[in-house]
């Protein structure tokens, strides 16, 4: 790991309680949620990563505790580095707080996670759907979520599901 | 699915207008999902003083695909079908930024001949998707001209997609561990073809609207915004790049050899539309010369890795080889099993930062992937370019941030 | 030598009522800009240069339905999306036309998903189903020549 990489993960095991890995050159710090603004601010000002790039989160279905990984990455503009953050998120309450004071640009991202993940960012400005219809129920990259697929219509089959498909009128 | 509109009420959003809006002085209007100038289905809900933007919301969702679930649902090989259809004007670099991310997770490594020929038909998807962009926009500014003339540019472009892969947009050409198969004997002749007319005809675009009176007069301070916004707001590309800061992943994070290769980086310092314009023209020079110096260049080899885990064995082999049989069977069959991980990798786009964040629990269909899309920060940047110009204006900056709603919504 | 030669050489024609009416709608179709996604930079090829499809009458793109009669549906329609598509089309006249462009119009396409919807005919009635992903240009033209001939074979009472 470069030394200037090392020092941040040192800085933030310090403060934040991190654990630090290395995987194909990258770095990955998992922090606990409640430190995450916290971490960001170390990064953005005694570190100079001033980007964040990826804000998203992955959902380890069976698990209760730590179902949901909120990942970060960040990026330095100036140094050429990317760093990442992981914070795990409990299925109930899914809460995790937002990095929006400290990177504007978390905003449409968070509403995209919760949108498709369900996970409440505290203090956001402005949660609301922005990909599915306000009044759609669920969360759809869920793994328990259904993938919607429907039964493809060949000919050995076309009456049987034509009579389950709607038809648009004039 | 209902077919009755489901809205939200001007009372759930009164957070994002002024106070104005909610006792009628400013109005609000909405410029929907469906009208001429629009890139794509991008709802904006403007509040209006008379005919100055205060402010202005963008609502996206409107071509949400669910592509990354259906990633999950479907092998490595099967899911890369499904990325051409994301940013759908340089869906060469889908493909590459998907393949780029499953090689630094296996370890595959590319060849330096599929190295070289995804740095050319990366380049050439760029100058088409530019050109798109200058025709649509210039569209929008009511310059139809440029519009006929860059369709005309664009045709001879996807003649050499179609050469290389059979089809004009979505290639799903560039695989994990190097290309499909290689390229044919006329690639090099139909390519060199091309990139000897590009240059006049971009002296064409130029001649008409550089120095224009009316584009300059339309462009020239419209749309402003300024480095610390840009990286704020986590904006790349063009744009950020017209705001004078010189970042750009060829250079900064080089991908495919592009190292190799002798290009500059063209910026302007003023912000504005007319700015952008300059960056994405000098851009479509720069791909010229790469495009040249890596056919200038182009070794002879393999196009794709001998790992035969990952990389399935050419046809021929299959009838000599019982071990070549093997890995086509269960590559088909069953897909390849990647080590546990995550892993992020990106790609310059003409918007920005295109990267994928891919997770693997090592089976054969992806755990998690994320495309990290340029668009959709430069649609969140709208607003604050927008604030005080006039509706006219909103329709010129659209025009020239050159996002693509389907990168936004995937 | 019949009367129509000698009708012909002092400038009448005659023909039926519907072949008229038919032979004026297909020559002067206006489409309805709708393009979503993929298929629209597609659609925006056939009506460049290359591919004109000006010939066909169809010069001018309308972005107002209440001032079109076709409407070639081009890309993925969503969740989000649906609605609003079958709004449009309520709101455009009689007579009107809809052609379902690429796979996903048709059929859903690669997507099989729960966020795109499996063909625009569950809420629009399509007429020409064109398809490819994206379809080519030309595959677009015979799409909607194919049209045409439907077009023509109409009968009066269609449009009451």
């Amino acid at each position: 790991m470069e030394e200037y990489l090392q020092s941040a993960v040192n800085e933030l095991a310090q403060r934040c309680g991190g654990q630090g890995s290395e995987f194909r050159g990258e770095v990955t710090v998992m922090v606990p949620a409640a430190k995450i603004i916290e971490a960001c601010r170390i990064l953005r000002d005694d570190f100079a990563f001033d980007m964040l790039p990826v804000l998203t989160a992955v959902d380890y279905y069976p698990r209760k505790d730590g179902r949901f990984h909120v990942v970060y990455v960040l990026y330095s503009t100036r140094l050429r580095y990317y760093f990442n953050l992981r914070a795990a998120v409990d299925e109930s309450p899914a809460e995790i707080d937002t990095v929006e004071g400290v990177f504007p640009s978390a905003n449409w991202r968070e509403r995209e996670v919760w949108d498709l993940f369900g996970i409440k960012f505290k203090g956001h400005s402005d949660l609301r759907r922005i990909m599915m219809p306000p009044n759609w129920q669920g969360h759809p990259l869920r793994k328990d979520y259904p993938l919607g697929y429907e039964e493809v219509q060949y000919t050995f089959n076309y009456e049987e599901i034509d009579v389950k498909k709607p038809h648009g009128e004039r | 699915m209902t077919t009755e509109i489901q809205e939200f009420t001007l009372d759930e959003l009164k957070h994002l207008f002024s106070p104005a809006a909610l006792t009628g002085e400013t109005m609000v209007l909405n410029m929907g999902p469906q009208h001429p100038s629009t890139h794509g289905v991008l709802r904006l809900i403007v509040e209006l003083d008379g005919e100055k933007v205060v402010n202005c919301v963008p609502d996206i969702g409107f071509l949400h695909t669910g592509i990354e679930k259906n990633m999950e649902a479907k092998t490595y090989q099967k899911a890369e079908v499904m990325t051409d259809r994301m940013d759908y004007l340089y869906t060469i670099g889908n493909n590459l930024v998907y393949s780029l991310a499953i090689e630094k997770l296996t370890g595959l490594q590319s060849p330096p001949r599929s190295d070289a020929i995804r740095v050319i038909l990366s380049e050439l998807s760029r100058i088409q998707s530019h050109l798109i962009w200058i025709g649509t926009s210039s569209l929008d500014l009511a310059a139809m001209s440029t519009f006929l003339y860059a369709m005309r540019e664009r045709e001879m472009i996807l003649d050499i997609f179609e050469l290389v892969s059979g089809q004009r947009m979505m290639t799903t050409y560039i695989r994990p561990g190097g290309l499909w198969r290689d390229v044919p004997a006329e690639f090099e002749s139909a390519v060199r073809n091309v990139i000897d007319i590009l240059p006049r005809r971009f002296d064409e675009y130029e001649a008409l609207l550089t120095n224009n009176l009316l584009f300059k007069d339309r462009t020239v301070g419209i749309g402003k915004i300024d480095t610390p916004t840009c990286l704020a707001w986590n904006v790349t590309g063009p744009t950020l790049r017209a705001t004078g800061l010189a970042h750009d992943q060829r250079k900064d994070n080089p991908y495919s050899g592009y190292e190799q290769y002798d290009f500059e980086i063209p910026t302007q310092t003023a912000g504005d539309i007319y700015a952008r314009y300059l960056v994405r023209v000098a851009e479509m020079r720069e791909s010229v010369k790469i495009i040249r110096q890596a056919l200038d260049r182009l070794p002879y080899g393999p196009v794709s890795d001998n790992n035969r885990k990952y990389v399935p064995p050419p046809r021929s082999e299959i009838g000599v080889s019982m071990e070549a049989l093997i890995h086509h069977f269960k590559l088909w069959t069953e897909g390849f099993t990647p080590p546990v991980g995550a892993v992020y990798s990106a790609v310059e786009s003409p918007r920005g930062e295109l990267g994928v964040y891919l997770e693997s629990d090592s089976g054969p269909k992806p755990f998690r992937v994320h495309y990290r899309t340029p668009s959709v920060p430069l649609l969140q940047a709208l607003p604050l370019m927008a604030k005080g110009h006039f509706v006219a204006d909103l329709v010129g900056i659209i025009g020239s941030i050159d996002i693509v709603l389907g990168d936004a919504d995937r | 030598m019949g009367i129509e030669q000698k009708a012909g050489n002092m400038g009448f024609v005659t023909t039926t009522l519907e072949d008229a009416i038919n032979w004026s709608r297909t020559n002067s179709m206006w489409p309805m800009l709708f393009g979503l996604a993929c298929c629209a930079i597609e659609m925006m090829g056939a009506q460049a240069p290359s591919y004109d499809m000006s010939r066909f009458g169809m010069e001018l793109m309308r972005a107002s339905p209440r001032q079109s009669d076709l409407m070639i549906v081009a890309g993925r329609v969503s969740q989000k999306m649906a609605p609003v598509l079958r709004n449009l089309y309520d709101m455009m006249p009689d007579p009107k036309w809809v052609i379902a462009m690429g796979d996903c119009a048709s059929c859903g396409g690669v997507f099989n998903n729960y966020a795109v919807l499996q063909g625009v005919d569950e809420i629009v009635p399509v007429d020409v189903y064109v398809s490819g992903c994206p379809p080519r240009p030309e595959n677009l033209i015979h799409g909607i020549m194919m049209l045409h001939e439907k077009v023509k074979s109409e009968k009066l009472t269609t449009w009451k």
